[in-house]
């Protein structure tokens, strides 16, 4: 489905994805983690076409389009979402409003119908119940005054509406009390088919307990330093990732 | 980066003005040129009775003794008066029965501009007076109206047929003496609309006039009374568009509102004036004085306005609280783009017992345009229990745009609360990567953040008018943020 290939990337002159290479194929989960400032979030927006960003090498492709050049709305509706680290408040715009536009645009882009009102709530109404999001939420204006858990609860709402091919979630789980981020991990198992695939940018292998992944992989220096199974965050969690960046940082030493 | 801003700043310009046609119609037009002689052959065009010639003639005379006003944060060029024409009519038969009778061309003109004027088509039930050039069109549901007491029609005919409410509060609330433009539109204004609603009744469908300046090198200056006597409520609606045109047109326009006892009167405006293109060449000089009259006890007025056309805009609708327990609003959007640029806000002036105010002004500016909100809020010595509250919001696109905000207070009475809050916001980067992230485009996300912002206004707008409003933001932006 998604497979990168020798990705470099900068902003402001300033190199942050030095030669990162990944392939996801559909039903699967993968996990990203690394510490910060790795560029764990410099690939969710370079994948989502941020043009802060200047992809200087490599390349990108999505269901076999190389999607460099997509402007990040074309992305979205090809069915990339972002699950963001900070999610962005706009005043007076209502969350209803918002998810309306976004998924009859979207709609647009497959050739398809917008949605009647009726069927629009009664989808809201459906994926509401499924990341148990309250009404007095999604009736207010999109994040606007949201606590931080708030906030990435309704990342979730919004990846459940929008039902995208492959959901790139960064730190989805930070900021979440011990219930929310048991439902928000629910309500990602629950949307998970063998069509889709999942990228989860985490710190904790908690979070993996719930969601569990196929991969674990590390990012480090702006490159993909370890790829292996589930048990690779267990590790991480244990023993940090000094033995990693000392690996990655004097590859005469093996250990 | 901020190369790619100002790329994307230069692209600005490509919002295009939908209503920038010519309508090939003859006109009945007099020469250029401002004197004595014209403003009599006006009053005779008219047919008028000889007071209102007077009224004319005192408003020139003191005209010519005023200067241009300079205070504003605008760039006004030299306007030559002496080179327009003060008076153009489109030429039709004299007196219309039906529809049939107005000249196609013309029909035509309003349907494009999605005014239709036939009645049978008016589904949302609005009565619309249209204005062409100098002189009213057609008024519909006319007849609807009347039995109910309501009167509708032009200022023309009004002068003819209620000379009495005419002279009776003609420049009662802006008089000549008033400023530079009002002493001028006092001299020559040729047309406009007349309300008057009687004691008890509560006008059942929105009311609006569609101002339309059509021929080439021709100042509108129309006049607009309206009076809400006891008990009454009316609600009004005002939008106006001009054909493109590379030299500047004036437009300097009077509207006086009167609200007696227990009477409502919402004004709401669309102005969609020709704002030049985007070198700033072309476009209409909006120079235009409103002001609403609380008369009676328990009185209320509020203006709304969506104000995204005109290459200047000077204009301060504005409230005199005299009754006691008057309430008045203002609400204003005020979108600038280009080379546009606008001075405007109101005036809140507290003169009766436990009057209150609110003004809440929503400007945005974007490409190299200017938007300044001015506003007074005096509070006089005896009005005790004056409550203000005034809300004065910025938004900017771009950084090479500019907005200010100049509030006056001048309160005299210890009793009075009087609030202010300002901001000042831009649309971030990131606002419209988290909309462009979500599928939708970055005109349309400009668009609902827009909206977002000026809802508190947008909302104080009838229905029907809110869709267009809406769709006029954003078009109005096309371009801006990229
Ligand atoms: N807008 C920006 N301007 C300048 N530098 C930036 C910008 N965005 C990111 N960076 C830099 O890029 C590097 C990678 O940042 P990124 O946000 O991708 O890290 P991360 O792996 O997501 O970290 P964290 O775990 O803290 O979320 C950091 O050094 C950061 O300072
Ligand atoms: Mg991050």
């Amino acid at each position: 489905m998604l497979s990168i290939k020798d990705l470099h990337a900068s902003i402001q002159g300033k190199e942050i994805l030095r030669g990162l290479s990944l392939e996801v194929k559909a039903g699967e989960v993968h996990a990203i983690m690394g510490p910060n400032g790795s560029g764990k979030s410099t690939l969710a927006s370079v994948l989502t076409g941020r043009d802060l960003f200047e992809v200087t090498h490599g390349e990108i492709t999505f269901e076999g389009q190389d999607i460099g050049e997509w402007a990040p709305e074309d992305r979205a509706r090809a069915g990339i979402f972002l699950g963001f680290q900070y999610p962005i408040e706009i005043p007076g715009v209502s969350m209803t409003n918002f998810m309306r536009t976004a998924l009859n645009e979207t709609r647009k882009a497959q050739n398809l119908e917008p949605l009647s009102s009726k069927e629009f709530l009664q989808r809201m109404r459906e994926k509401k119940e499924l990341v148990e999001i309250d009404s007095k939420l999604t009736n207010r204006s999109v994040n606007e005054g949201f606590s931080g858990g708030e906030k990435k609860r309704n990342e979730i709402f919004q990846m459940a509406m929008l039902e995208p091919k492959l959901a790139i979630l960064d730190e989805t789980d930070s900021g979440l009390d011990i219930d929310a981020l048991r439902i928000v991990a629910n309500g990602v198992n629950r949307l998970k088919t063998p069509e889709n695939a999942t990228i989860v940018i985490t710190h904790y292998q908690r979070l993996l307990d719930y969601i569990i992944p196929d991969f674990v992989h590390v990012l480090y220096e702006g490159r993909i330093v370890m790829s292996a199974g589930k048990e690779l965050a267990l590790e991480l969690e244990e023993k940090g990732y000094d033995w990693i960046k000392k690996q990655v940082d004097n590859p005469l030493i093996t250990l | 980066m901020e190369k790619d801003q100002d790329i994307i700043l230069n692209e600005v310009t490509q919002s295009e003005y939908k209503y920038g046609f010519v309508t090939d119609i003859e006109s009945d037009s007099i020469p250029k040129g401002l004197n004595e002689e014209v403003i009599r052959l006006i009053s005779e065009k008219k047919n008028e009775p000889e007071w209102m010639l007077e009224f004319r003639l005192k408003a020139f005379a003191h005209w010519k003794t005023m200067k241009n006003p300079n205070w504003a944060m605008l760039k006004i060029p030299e306007i030559d008066y002496q080179d327009i024409v003060y008076y153009s009519a489109p030429k039709q038969k004299k007196q219309l029965n039906s529809l049939d009778e107005v000249d196609p061309e013309l029909l035509d003109t309003f349907n494009k501009l999605g005014i239709p004027l036939e009645e049978q088509k008016l589904l949302t039930g609005v009565a619309v007076d249209a204005v062409m050039d100098s002189v009213s069109v057609k008024t519909t549901f006319k007849k609807n109206l009347a039995d109910l007491g309501i009167i509708f029609c032009s200022f023309s005919e009004a002068v003819q047929e209620y000379p009495d409410l005419v002279k009776k509060y003609m420049g009662t609330v802006v008089p000549y003496r008033d400023n530079y433009f009002a002493a001028l539109n006092s001299a020559v204004f040729s047309d406009g609309s007349f309300v008057y609603i009687p004691k008890g009744v509560r006008c059942p469908m929105e009311l609006s006039t569609y101002f339309r300046i059509n021929a080439a090198n021709t100042g509108q200056f129309e006049r607009t009374l309206i009076v809400a006597d006891d008990d009454s409520y009316v609600s009004y609606l005002e939008g106006c568009t001009a054909p493109m045109r590379d030299e500047n047109q004036l437009h300097a326009a009077i509207v006086e509102i009167i609200a007696l006892e227990n009477a409502e009167v919402k004004y709401s405006t669309v102005q969609n004036w020709y704002p030049g293109d985007k070198d700033g060449k072309g476009g209409i000089y909006n120079f235009v004085t409103k002001r609403g009259l609380c008369k009676g006890r328990n009185s209320k007025i509020s203006w709304t306005q969506v104000e995204t056309g005109s290459a200047i805009t000077w204009k301060y609708p504005s409230c005199i609280l005299k009754g006691d327990d008057s309430i008045a609003e203002f609400y204003s959007v005020a979108v600038t783009n280009n080379h546009q640029q606008a001075d405007t806000g109101t005036k809140m002036i507290h003169l009766g017992k436990n009057t209150k105010s609110t003004i809440v002004s929503k400007g945005i500016s974007a490409g190299k345009s200017n938007n300044s909100y001015r506003g007074l809020v005096r509070v006089a010595k005896n009005a005790s229990n004056a409550r203000n509250f005034s809300q004065c919001d910025s938004l900017l696109l771009g950084d090479q745009c500019g907005a200010h905000t100049f509030p006056y207070l001048e309160v005299d009475n210890s009793s009075a609360i009087v609030e202010h809050e300002a901001t000042t916001s831009k649309i971030g980067e990131d606002q419209i990567f988290y909309c462009n992230q979500r599928g939708i485009s970055t005109e349309d996300a400009i668009g609902l953040i827009v909206n977002g912002y000026a809802k508190e206004v947008i909302n104080q707008l009838p229905m029907e008018f809110a869709v267009e409003a809406q769709k006029l933001l954003q078009i109005s932006l096309e371009g801006s943020v990229g």
